[in-house]
């Protein structure tokens, strides 16, 4: 049966603010489902969606789907109990910035290095939306908020460059209004085995408002990003006369066609090399000086903690000779009062 | 000399040394050889926090008590027959256990100078600094003899000194008439591929039991006779490894697979090691990167239809109170298994107490009750977590099950049960739903909803911490909140309508009635047998179930002219008994010292008041 983007819209009125980022995430996770469901051969009720506390955490009531909202900072931990438990469920949690790098930053960290199979939409707005408006770990040095009234004095994780040192397999980066980008990088995310961390660059509108408009402005955002294929050299720019090289182990902005550069010369995004360097130099550019990379960064193969969990169970059981609790409790040293 | 065989009741052996000289095992092997022998028995370790503490001083005195006897044995016992101290602080720390005729054997290399001293001994006569110079004290060279034993075995020095503990206890079974079998069995296992570690560790046995019958300070040996037993197959077991298979069997009546989220925490790891062994019984552990993720990975382990355990101690519960709220509130079966430990924050945790009851029963934010049930004896520490499992399954909720160190460490004979003895556990589990799935419409009688889980086409729903109305959806509604709160601890209250009455131990009416719960079953029994067979008018109400508490609680508290109620806390029973049924007096006796009952100090209390 084939799903449309309308089969995963609950009844629930949406209550996000208007002009906030996360509607347009909201779209393409209802856009990409129908494209999952039919490239994974999945059914609806396999699908579970799981969330935190904060404003994107209330996505799953957003959902016609099984839906989990948890606790603030949990969600992962959740998510990591239902895969292990059913490894045939999809799960895709819902988290922000807060919610996932702060007070949930260990579960985060860990899922991400067991590789266990869940999809991590990371909704940053780099603020706390929900208890209106303080700093959150990747609001930048000198941000002002309420906790913050004279600027922050600590900086931000790039929460790319965390997810690739605690050994990601997968991670891509979108922007809210690139909705058509944020569902081809969500069917991605859903056909890697392992966990697939999509961080969404989003507005909020009310308390931190042009969050990334540096780089999310339509005027500039073609000069300002740059949207990474694999298999692709890294082009940008508005006329596509902007590309990647690597000079001096940094990856160095060049305009085609000028001091003798050519699109040969350019860097080929290989999304599935092994070997995390290059991946780390995308994931930390940053605007000025690069372009900021969207599109999936890495995408690479490894065995997933859910796997191994099963697998390990399957190779004890067919060794032991213990198959019920009555094998068991008779197992070991007993005797007989006769 | 002749060498005599005394034949005794019961016998108290407590093994003491550093927290290296393996006392723990020594006190285990002694354990397992008697119950094979068809003794009962009751161990109890008493170990410090440290691995390895400070070489030869108080501190890193780490003791196991063993009791045996032919008859009924319910406690480790209060003091010892036997005490064996591998050093001069294991002496200071242990002697105050030593009964008046107590036997003491001591390793005296071990009391030079310099020993003694380090164990803060003022003078170099510890026995007279302690007053016990009067008992039969037999200073035998375990060091010297064990360097002996081996010193053509090719061992280094460390791997022979580590023999040590296998000669003190070739010495105990020499003096309690027991063969050597066992433990070589079970030397050749543990060390099956070093075969010469097997060799020297069974030659230093046997010296060891050679030179007890060699010298002429042993004058007597003891028998304890095999105890008259019920039928059947036995094993030993401790609280943690019964804990562990309770679960398990309730995974198995349930016919779901068993998920078990933990983080390793004294001292409750011993469950989840139990647990992680069993994969051949596709149990799946999770050991999590903290306590909060153990109970959340339950959690969505539960909400995926798993029967999802978290086990931890004091210290883990406090950091799962959140998350238990939410399992509460979302209405998902859950086990969660503490463990109980001497308290506040980290506190004595190598010890025991029953010091969270309060915790359990209302230790989170907003109104959450939660059932609590308590496990009184290692062994039946397998029935309290397949009931557990049983009504957390049955009746869509969190329970919260406390064992405590003393039950979890300590272990006793168990006659093998059998499953089919076990009822069926049958969860409200839903396959299929006219019209969209209502999460929170309950059964009428038991206030329990149904369970619908990811996978079951047609029943998608959204649960979580935010208030719902009965159709799951989101609602602040005042009226709404006060009725769903009302419906949640309804449904914890009606359990009491499935859980069995409570029973007395003793006369129906009667002048005193002890009440405890939990670990202290052993002692308090013991107290009251005793004091029955003197003629007093004492009996036992010992719960298993606290919320809810029997049906006839009430009504057994009323046949009663006193109620002591004994706790190792300082008053947490007691003072939810005092709010639950305020129509009684009660009395009490507490104690927080870290340390099971002992038997006396129960008796003194019932005398005072009788």
């Amino acid at each position: 049966m084939a799903y449309t983007a309308q089969d995963f819209k609950s009844n629930q009125e949406v209550r996000w603010c208007p002009g906030c980022g996360d509607h347009a995430v909201l779209a393409s996770i209802h856009r990409a489902l129908p494209e999952v469901c039919e490239a994974l051969g999945y059914t609806k009720e396999r699908i579970v969606f799981v969330s935190g506390i904060g404003c994107s955490s209330r996505l799953p009531y957003y959902m016609d789907t099984f839906g989990f909202h948890g606790i603030h900072g949990r969600a992962t931990a959740i998510s990591t109990g239902m895969k292990v438990a059913n490894p045939k469920l999809s799960i895709w949690q819902a988290t922000g910035d807060g919610d996932a790098l702060a007070i949930g930053g260990n579960h985060f960290i860990h899922a991400i290095r067991r590789n266990i199979d869940i999809n991590i939409i990371l909704f940053n707005n780099q603020i706390y939306g929900l208890t209106k408006g303080q700093y959150s770990p990747t609001s930048r040095l000198g941000m002002i908020t309420r906790t913050s009234p004279y600027g922050t004095v600590e900086n931000p994780f790039n929460p790319g460059a965390l997810a690739l040192g605690a050994g990601a397999t997968f991670f891509a980066r979108s922007l809210d209004s690139e909705v058509k980008l944020s569902q081809d990088l969500l069917v991605a995310a859903a056909k890697h085995d392992g966990t697939s961390v999509v961080e969404m660059l989003v507005n909020c509108v009310i308390f931190n408002d042009g969050a990334h408009a540096t780089i999310s402005d339509r005027e500039h955002r073609a000069d300002r990003t740059i949207i990474l294929r694999h298999g692709e050299p890294m082009i940008f720019g508005k006329n596509k006369d902007k590309g990647l090289i690597l000079r001096d182990k940094n990856l160095e902005v060049v305009t085609i066609g000028k001091d003798g550069i050519g699109v040969d010369d350019l860097l080929v995004h290989d999304a599935h090399c092994e070997n995390v360097s290059i991946h780390n130099l995308l994931v930390n550019m940053q605007y000025p000086g690069h372009p900021v990379a969207l599109g999936v960064i890495r995408d690479v193969k490894e065995r997933t903690y859910d796997d191994n969990v099963r697998d390990q169970v399957l190779e004890v059981q067919a060794k032991s000779p213990i198959k019920c609790m009555d094998d068991l409790l008779h197992s070991g040293a007993t005797w007989v009062v006769e | 000399m002749q060498h005599k065989v005394i034949d005794m009741q019961n016998v108290v052996i407590r093994f003491a040394g550093d927290s290296g000289d393996g006392m723990q095992l020594t006190g285990t092997l002694f354990a397992d050889a008697s119950a094979l022998f068809g003794n009962e028995i009751s161990t109890f370790p008493d170990y410090p926090a440290e691995i390895r503490a400070p070489q030869g001083t108080v501190s890193g005195v780490s003791g196991f008590q063993v009791h045996i006897g032919s008859g009924e044995v319910n406690t480790p016992g209060d003091f010892c027959d036997v005490l064996v101290a591998m050093n001069p602080a294991a002496l200071k720390a242990n002697a105050k256990w030593a009964k008046p005729t107590a036997t003491i054997i001591i390793d005296s290399d071990a009391f030079d100078e310099a020993g003694i001293k380090r164990a803060g001994f003022t003078t170099l006569d510890p026995f007279a600094e302690l007053k016990i110079e009067d008992r039969n004290i037999i200073p035998s060279p375990i060091t010297t003899l064990t360097k002996e034993s081996l010193k053509e075995s090719g061992l280094d020095n460390r791997a022979i000194l580590r023999s040590k503990n296998m000669f003190t206890l070739g010495m105990c079974f020499y003096l309690f008439n027991r063969d050597l079998d066992y433990t070589n069995d079970y030397l050749e296992k543990k060390f099956k591929k070093n075969p010469a570690l097997v060799e020297a560790n069974k030659k230093v046995l046997f010296d060891g039991f050679n030179y007890a019958s060699n010298i002429h300070a042993i004058a007597n040996t003891y028998m304890v006779q095999p105890a008259p037993q019920e039928k059947g197959v036995y094993r030993n077991i401790n609280g943690n490894q019964a804990t562990a298979w309770g679960l398990m069997a309730a995974a198995e009546k349930s016919g779901l697979p068993l998920f078990c989220g933990s983080y390793p925490i004294t001292p409750a790891t011993g469950i989840l090691e139990e647990l992680a062994i069993h994969k051949n019984l596709g149990v799946k552990t999770m050991q999590a990167e903290d306590e909060i993720a153990g109970i959340c990975t339950a959690i969505g382990a539960a909400y995926a239809g798993n029967f999802a355990v978290t086990t931890t101690s004091g210290p883990g519960l406090s950091l799962k109170s959140e998350a238990m709220g939410l399992a509460m509130i979302t209405e998902l079966p859950l086990v969660i298994v503490d463990v109980q430990r001497g308290g506040p924050s980290t506190g004595i945790p190598t010890k025991t107490e029953q010091t969270d009851l309060a915790q359990a029963l209302y230790g989170r934010n907003g109104e959450c009750p939660i059932a609590v049930i308590a496990a009184h004896s290692p062994s039946h520490c397998f029935d309290a977590a397949f009931y557990a499992g049983k009504y957390a399954m049955e009746h869509m909720m969190p329970v919260i099950l406390l064992t405590e160190g003393f039950l979890g460490n300590g272990s006793e004979p168990w006659k093998i049960p059998s499953m089919k003895d076990y009822p069926a556990i049958k969860p409200p589990i839903i396959d299929s739903s006219e019209g969209a799935f209502k999460p929170y419409h309950r059964d009428p009688e038991t206030f329990v909803r149904k369970w619908a889980w990811p996978g079951k086409a047609g029943l998608e729903h959204r649960v979580g911490g935010l208030e719902k109305n009965p159709d799951g959806v989101i609602s602040s509604d005042p009226i709404n909140h006060e009725k769903m709160c009302a419906a949640r601890a309804e449904k914890v209250a009606r359990m009491a309508n499935f859980i069995p009455d409570q029973k007395v131990i003793g006369a129906d009416k009667a002048d005193v009635l002890i009440v405890g719960w939990g670990g202290t079953f052993g002692h308090l029994y013991t107290a009251v047998q005793q004091m029955q067979s003197e003629g007093k008018s004492v009996a036992l109400a010992h719960f298993d179930f606290i919320n809810p508490l029997p049906k006839n609680t009430a009504e057994v508290f009323a046949r009663y002219k006193k109620i002591l109620v004994c706790e190792l806390n300082s008053g947490q029973f007691v003072d939810y008994l005092r709010a639950k049924l305020p129509d009684f007096k009660y009395l009490q006796y507490n104690k927080v010292q870290g340390q099971p009952f002992i038997v006396k100090e129960i008796v003194d209390a019932v005398n005072n008041i009788l």
